[in-house]
């Protein structure tokens, strides 16, 4: 689980990242509190193979990337 | 269905891109200065002086764009519900680069939306500034690359999160309705101005649609390099042809490194002057515009950022560090820039954004 939230662009991309590099999981959930962060993360996972499910978390967005 | 997803990624920022384009054009058309449709430097340095923060008598006005781009962001957040009160992300840092942000801007003349609008307007020096703005940026992204980062922000209440765009309300209700509180200036740039309703409706669509499709200069540039993600980058290029194409069309498309409209030919201080600028917005995690942008949503983080970039103005016109634009007297060319003060604020500016990031970064593994 990586939890983004409160951190401004690029950062949460960033964490996402190193995380599917580094440790390419068969899957991940990722947190984030902004639009903007779950758009920029889906995109980053969308180009490395990953799926993206999207589903709320109280006010937030929960991200279960899977491998393709 | 790979156009659907073209039209999905691109669309929306291509659009704000020619939205912002066309709506620099217009205001310039009404009366905003040559090549400065838009400036949020520029204006917030105008708010700055109309507010007495600084005496510099031809850069006061309180621009009801800079308005506009807060309203239209935060209406546009709240309708799409993302609207959320958040701060606590080391305000007095971003104060702080904030501040070093306007200084380097005031030193080039421009924040990186006015950067973009020279190049439209065919100003050739405003190239310096753009290689110094990717310099800063590159600079940037080798500290994002080893962990940078200004920590989280938390939620906080809503109300919280409107003070700033209620502010920037009642200076426009002061414009109107008891204006002879404020300075206005009666030449030069500050005196050069749209009907103020055009100018803060022009000012909500651009705030609206960069909030919609998260237009930024810096973030650009920043992701172009850094992910390699082309999104950003071409709102920027839409604003760079929409400007072009229109100045072009309306027969004001000077092709020329001399006698640009508010602008010097002080290559090298353009150019460290918007390297600082684009170093400092990959720290605060955006450019000016997107300041206000994330302030209209309700970020009290960006909000101190902005505040510290007018705080920023009124330093550099109160110690004259900022640019003069080339002029003509008696027939002679003289090269404009800015002063010895203003190219110690600038290295200044350099060591304080070292500071900053040095002491960001992730600490290593094993330290006490």
């Amino acid at each position: 689980m990586i939890d983004t939230r409160g951190f401004g662009c690029p950062i949460p991309v960033l964490m996402v990242r190193e995380t599917l590099q580094k440790e390419a999981p068969a899957s991940l959930e990722v947190l984030a509190d902004a639009r903007v962060a779950v758009e920029n993360v889906t995109r980053l996972a969308r180009s490395m193979g990953y799926q993206v499910a999207e589903s709320p978390d109280g006010p937030d967005f929960r991200l279960t990337l899977t491998k393709e | 269905m790979r156009e659907k997803s073209w039209m999905r990624d691109y669309g929306p920022i291509v659009l704000a891109g020619l939205l912002t384009g066309v709506a620099a054009l217009m205001l310039t058309a009404w009366g905003n200065p040559k090549n400065m449709g838009f400036c949020i430097a520029c204006f917030e340095r105008d708010i700055a002086g109309a507010l007495g923060f600084h005496s510099a008598a031809k850069v006061q006005y309180l621009r009801p764009e800079i308005v506009g781009i807060v309203l239209g962001a935060m209406l546009a957040a709240v309708s799409a519900k993302e609207f959320r009160a958040k701060a606590g992300s080391s305000p007095a840092s971003r104060f702080l680069i904030g501040l070093f942000v306007m200084i380097g801007a005031l030193v080039f003349l421009g924040c990186p939306l006015r950067m973009v609008i020279r190049l439209g307007g065919g100003d050739l020096t405003a190239v310096a500034g753009l290689l110094g703005f990717l310099a800063g940026i590159l600079i940037g992204i080798v500290f994002l690359k080893r962990g940078f980062s200004l920590g989280r922000a938390y939620p906080v209440p809503a109300a919280e999160g409107a003070v700033f765009p209620g502010i920037l309300v009642l200076l426009l209700v002061l414009l109107l309705a008891a204006p002879g509180l404020l300075h206005f200036s009666e030449e030069g740039p500050g005196s050069q101005r749209a009907f103020w309703l055009g100018s803060l409706a022009a000012g909500c669509v651009v705030g609206a649609a960069a909030q919609r499709s998260r237009l930024c200069m810096a973030g650009g540039l920043r992701d172009a390099f850094l992910l390699r993600d082309f999104r950003l980058l071409s709102g920027f290029a839409a604003i760079w042809i929409t400007v072009t194409v229109g100045n072009l069309i309306m027969g004001s498309y000077h092709l020329s490194a001399v006698s640009q409209p508010v602008a010097h030919s002080q290559y090298l201080w353009s150019f460290l002057g918007m390297a600082l600028a684009g170093w400092g917005s990959i720290l605060l995690g955006g450019c000016p515009l997107r300041q206000l942008i994330l302030a209209g949503e309700g970020s009290g983080d960006s909000a101190v950022s902005v505040l510290g970039m007018i705080a920023g103005a009124a330093v550099a016109h109160n110690f004259g560090l900022a640019g003069n634009p080339d002029s003509v007297t008696d027939g002679t060319y003289a090269v404009g820039g800015t002063s010895a003060a203003g190219m110690a604020a600038v290295v200044l500016g350099f060591v304080v954004l070292l500071a900053v990031t040095l002491t960001h970064l992730p600490k290593k593994e094993g330290a006490k």
